[in-house]
């Protein structure tokens, strides 16, 4: 009896199914679709993309790999696009370390210990979150000259450091390990400090590498602070060079779209090796509110 | 020994833990969110800067520009919350159920936007909204028989790619969002309701909708301050900070063309210190609507 009923459903089901697949195809081919076309314009002329714009014209004799290979030759473009490149590594690489670190101290302080400001400190950190970067933006720029870090790295990364979500992450995380591990430590002779590193910071990796992309993917893509921090071109990251390639005249389109194009790669191949991490590193603060 | 008392101490080591947070909220939060009021109040010379009252806030409530650029940044906010918090729900309902094959790869796709810089995707869509005849939004609307547009050339078009944009990046993760809440249900209430023959519809509306709750206020909340501190999808869009007549103008945008550009920060700083006042009352309207606070009570 009830596998006929079963039986009754299926097709339906299988109608269904197809429908709501199909539904998640078409959507994913619309989302695909500038970054797919952006990929096709790579491989044409920069004065075609001011001419025709952006199309998906799948016509081969058309084109070449002329601005990969300009981009990639050795000129000057390409000294300055690769400087641009390393920069943002660098800034990337370091940022993400240092932040990854410092969060997951302040975090196990709040953590694994009772004091007392331990809820007071706790509440400030949402706080923080509460206030919009914009707002700071002004008073942070006047703050970064005066403290004549105004063009250097260390400007741009050091008010990120301290990272209200990235700290309450690894609070979230921390939380769910056994206390117990720190007094079993204890009873060996492990100092505080040496808990906190060689007990439960192996630990905590998955959620260091969840924040630490997550964090990654923020470094890459910033633009707005070091837009304002960085003043010397051969210091800027990628984004913001790329930004300067944008003159309304589009003499610069052929390194532009291909830089633009190889400047997603990285984050793409984290982004697909590490997915998992990601959405759980993204998702945290959502479910519990 | 002392030294060795101090690696011990349990009482000393939490403070040793926090103190880099309690240096970066003093110098990068408490002293620029004050000196974000104090120069509001100040009109900033290169030199010396003199105590001018209310003055430019008296100042903002007659300045048309600044007028616009609120409008802008609140109209671009509410139409972000009506499209995406229902829509990727909705996607994440129909996700979450087994009806959709090959689940993994939309989620990938649709995150991807998230992935790319303002400065590309800008690029991208300002070469789709072109008025020329090539842009795909002109290409789609000819197809459709309505002609084409000037479409970032015009106020209510140019809200539309911006929307469009916001779309495009945001619901993927949106979606995620709310994918994750509903793995926070718990499935024997979807079977306690088939048991009691509650159809699909109903299901939604009374079991998943309510356990969505906590999601939906944190996008909710997050979606307003991104909404009203939108710039960068403005400034790459228009190649700069300046739109015709100012239709992609945002308050953001208002506040980096004034500090910034013009180089008249204590003026900024109150069009940042209403933008803070503005978000914040609308958050606080929204959280207490929702009953947040109350529930932290109980």
């Amino acid at each position: 009896m009830s596998n006929q009923k079963t039986m009754a459903h299926t097709p339906k089901r299988m109608i269904g199914s197809v429908l709501a697949t199909g539904f998640f195809l078409i959507l994913s081919l619309i989302i695909i679709f500038p970054v797919f076309a952006g990929l096709l314009a790579s491989f044409r002329p920069g004065k075609e993309l001011i001419r025709r714009g952006l199309s998906i014209d799948l016509n081969l004799s058309t084109m070449n790999l002329d601005n990969y290979l300009y981009l990639f030759g050795g000129n000057a473009d390409s000294q300055k696009y690769f400087m641009w490149y390393k920069n943002s590594l660098l800034i990337c690489i370091i940022s993400v370390a240092v932040t990854l670190f410092v969060c997951y101290f302040v975090a196990y302080g709040l953590t694994m210990y009772e004091f007392k400001f331990k809820n007071l400190l706790f509440t400030i950190v949402l706080a923080t979150m509460m206030v919009p970067f914009e707002i700071l933006m002004l008073p942070l720029y006047k703050e970064i000259i005066a403290l004549k870090l105004i063009d250097t790295y260390v400007g741009v990364m050091i008010i990120g450091i301290c990272n209200a979500s990235t700290i309450f992450f690894f609070k979230q995380y921390l939380s769910g390990l056994p206390k117990d591990l720190l007094d079993a430590a204890r009873i060996d002779g492990c100092s505080e400090y040496g808990i906190a590193v060689k007990i439960i910071l192996p630990l905590a990796k998955p959620a260091f590498a969840s924040m630490g992309i997550l964090s990654a993917m923020g470094n890459w893509n910033a633009i707005l602070w070091p837009l304002l921090v960085l003043k010397g071109a051969e210091k800027f990251t990628l984004p913001i060079g790329l930004n300067t390639l944008l003159t309304p005249y589009g003499n610069n389109y052929d390194v532009l779209i291909a830089g633009s194009m190889f400047g997603i790669l990285p984050i793409f191949v984290i982004f697909l090796i590490f997915q998992k991490y990601i959405i759980d590193g993204m998702t945290a603060g959502a479910v519990k509110g | 020994m002392k030294i060795k008392n101090f690696f011990y101490s349990q009482k000393v080591a939490p403070y040793v833990f926090v103190v880099p947070f309690i240096l970066s909220f003093a110098f990068f939060w408490v002293y620029p969110l004050i000196t974000a009021f104090t120069m509001s109040f100040q009109d900033i010379g290169a030199i010396s800067s003199d105590w001018i009252g209310f003055a430019n806030y008296a100042k903002l409530l007659k300045d048309n520009v600044f007028h616009i650029a609120v409008w802008n940044s609140v109209k671009y906010m509410f139409f972000t919350l009506v499209l995406l918090i229902p829509f990727p729900m909705l996607f994440a309902v129909l996700l979450d159920s087994n009806l959709v094959k090959a689940k993994g790869v939309w989620k990938a796709v649709l995150y991807m936007p998230a992935l790319t810089s303002v400065v590309i995707s800008g690029t991208l869509f300002r070469l789709m909204f072109t008025e020329y005849t090539t842009g795909q939004m002109n290409m789609i609307t000819a197809a459709l028989g309505l002609g084409t547009y000037k479409w970032l050339k015009m106020g209510w078009s140019g809200m539309l790619a911006l929307l469009i944009l916001a779309c495009w990046r945001w619901t993927g993760v949106n979606m995620l969002y709310f994918l994750s809440g509903l793995k926070s249900i718990d499935t024997s209430l979807y079977e306690a309701a088939d048991i009691d023959g509650a159809s699909g519809k109903q299901k939604f509306f009374y079991v998943t909708l309510p356990l969505l709750k906590p999601t939906t206020v944190y996008v909710l909340t997050i979606s307003v301050y991104a909404g009203l501190a939108m710039f960068l999808e403005s400034f790459m869009l228009w190649a700069g900070n300046s739109s015709p007549n100012n239709i992609g103008l945002t308050i953001v945008g208002y506040l980096y063309k004034r500090g910034i550009e013009k180089n008249d920060m204590g003026y900024a700083c109150a069009v940042g210190v209403v933008l803070l006042v503005v978000a914040l009352i609308i958050n606080f309207a929204q959280l207490i609507i929702n009953g947040t606070f109350k529930k932290e009570e109980d």
